[in-house]
């Protein structure tokens, strides 16, 4: 069974129709990619797995996302709880102005009762150890998160992530402001953390989205147009419009 | 032709920036000159210290602590009342209201910063005194007490709109996290939008506290001008500002109480001073 299964999902942005019918299954512990151009709607469809479209005025859906064969449309569903289990990384990293222990611990803090600083400190030694960043920071936990390089930032938020351990990881164009090697070396966490989590990215970079996903939606005015394994879609694409995008027609 | 008009209105422009620099030293430097000269009969530190003002006396006895005392108990007073329900207000405004009520509220604190402070003191003299007098049971009404209420309304909409301005200018990407981790409104409020405002809201109760602490009409009107060493808020005080507008009317041209008003004027411009750039260290450092 997928991980997440969406069901003529619609959207509305007001009157604007910014999804329509998106039927798609999502599998557990793989890479999927979201690709194309801008404004289809590819992080919209992120966002309405964490239910982070309720914080816009006037936006309806309907249809049906199962996760874990759960409706979490269903208006009573419990935020809180969703968005522990769906984590999401952003485009811009966006550490909190505090400092990188505080950064990591928030998730526990908010969450738990009080928790004892040996289990705090624990939890930010394997946190900061799942993405690689343990060496370069376990001596400078006091210091303001605010003062690392982009890519460390990137890392942190989703060390931030794991923390409160989710099951699915949204990443919306994680790389984007992010250099050629720093971007490989996320790609290379994402593959690292894909055997414990579901990973899906939405990306507007075709090439990242060949290297790092396991399958691949493409998508187009609000429709998924073909969704399915990664190389199928690559190289062969069984919707015209799909060829195109990939062959750099548009987009 | 097009050369000579830019150099007019350059340097016209360059002599009103310079103007307004001018006559703050003018000001400061006959602050100054009056001021000082008080010290040639009485000790700076008997002067700030000493407990007795009898400035009519003979010898007139210059000492300011009650009335140093009576500021900061009125001010630490108006900080108490205003800085919980200004802040309080600037997070209700920033992150809560609706739309439509945030517009309300903001017009309102617009409102309460345009009232003139001598029609605040006005007010207060005529419901907040006598309900403090026969709510607490006391001999009179117009008691520090009152006073740091009243102040606590010309306070709060400095305070509000300036920590509002903080809040809203939090990067929306810092509460998407939060909400993104599970956070709860509170939550995010309180443990992300406060710290990540935090310089903007001290800046905002420190321009606050120094309207407070310059404020003259209303406390001279509702503190009860009692020039001795307070014991309680439920006492009348007399405040170094009031001080001043009282009694530089009656003082003689020349006298040591002349002298010491303006004394009293350089301390209130060191106190506003101190505040003033200490808000704007907040307001300006970035981390």
């Amino acid at each position: 069974m997928a991980k997440i299964t969406t069901k003529n999902l619609n959207l509305w942005y007001g009157t604007f129709h910014a999804l329509k019918n998106i039927n798609s299954g999502i599998e557990a512990n793989r890479i999927t990619a979201i690709i194309g151009p801008s404004g289809c709607g590819k992080s919209t469809l992120l966002r309405v797995f964490n239910r982070m479209n309720d914080l816009i005025d006037g936006v309806r859906t309907n249809g049906e996302v199962l996760i874990d064969g759960m409706n979490i449309l269903n208006g009573s569903k419990d935020l809180v709880t969703l968005r522990k289990k769906v984590g999401m990384v952003f485009q811009r990293p966006n550490p909190f102005p505090l400092s990188i222990y505080e950064n990591i611990v928030f998730g526990e803090k908010i969450h738990g009762e009080r928790i004892r600083r040996d289990k705090l400190d624990e939890i930010v030694k394997e946190s900061l150890e799942s993405v690689l960043l343990w060496d370069e920071l376990k001596d400078k936990l006091d210091k303001p998160a605010l003062s690392l390089s982009l890519e460390q930032k990137q890392r942190l938020c989703i060390a931030r992530l794991i923390a409160v351990k989710p099951d699915i990881l949204l990443m919306d164009e994680p790389c984007s402001t992010l250099d050629p090697q720093a971007t490989a070396r996320i790609e290379e966490l994402m593959r690292e953390l894909k055997d414990n989590y579901t990973i899906i990215i939405v990306t507007h970079n075709m090439q990242q989205a060949a290297r790092v996903s396991d399958n691949t939606g493409f998508m187009l005015l609000g429709e998924l147009v073909e969704f399915g394994k990664t190389e199928n879609i690559f190289t062969a694409p069984s919707d015209k419009r799909t060829e195109d995008y990939i062959t750099g027609r548009y987009g | 032709m097009r050369k000579l008009k830019e150099f007019i209105i350059e340097k016209l422009i360059l002599i009103c920036g310079l103007a307004s620099i001018f006559f703050v030293v003018l000001i400061f430097l006959f602050l100054l000159k009056e001021g000082l000269a008080v010290f040639s009969t009485v000790s700076p530190f008997k002067f700030l210290f000493g407990k007795n003002w009898y400035p009519i006396s003979d010898p007139p006895q210059l000492g300011i602590l009650p009335l140093i005392l009576g500021s900061l108990l009125v001010t630490l007073g108006a900080a108490i009342i205003s800085i919980p329900i200004g802040v309080g207000c600037a997070v209700y405004i920033a992150e809560v209201a609706p739309a439509n009520l945030k517009e309300i509220l903001k017009a309102g604190i617009e409102l309460l910063a345009a009232i003139p402070s001598v029609v605040l003191g006005f007010i207060g003299m005529v419901t907040l005194v006598p309900f403090v007098k026969t709510f607490f049971h006391l001999p009179t009404g117009l008691t520090a007490l009152s006073g740091s209420i009243m102040l606590a309304f010309m306070a709060m909409p400095t305070i509000v709109s300036i920590a509002e301005d903080a809040l809203y200018s939090v990067p929306k990407t810092y509460k998407e996290g939060a909400f993104a981790l599970g956070a709860t409104h509170w939550q995010t409020i309180h443990r992300v939008m406060l710290p990540a405002a935090s310089r903007g809201i001290v800046a905002a109760i420190m321009l606050g506290i120094g309207r407070v602490i310059g404020e003259t009409m209303a406390v001279m009107m509702i503190t009860g001008n009692a020039a001795v060493m307070p014991n309680s808020i439920f006492a009348p005080v007399r405040t170094l500002t009031a001080t001043i507008a009282a009694e530089m009317g009656e003082a003689v041209v020349g006298s040591e109480h002349y002298f010491a008003l303006f004394a009293i004027g350089i301390v209130l411009f060191i106190i506003s001073f101190a505040i003033n750039v200490t808000a704007d260290l907040f307001l300006h450092k970035r981390q």
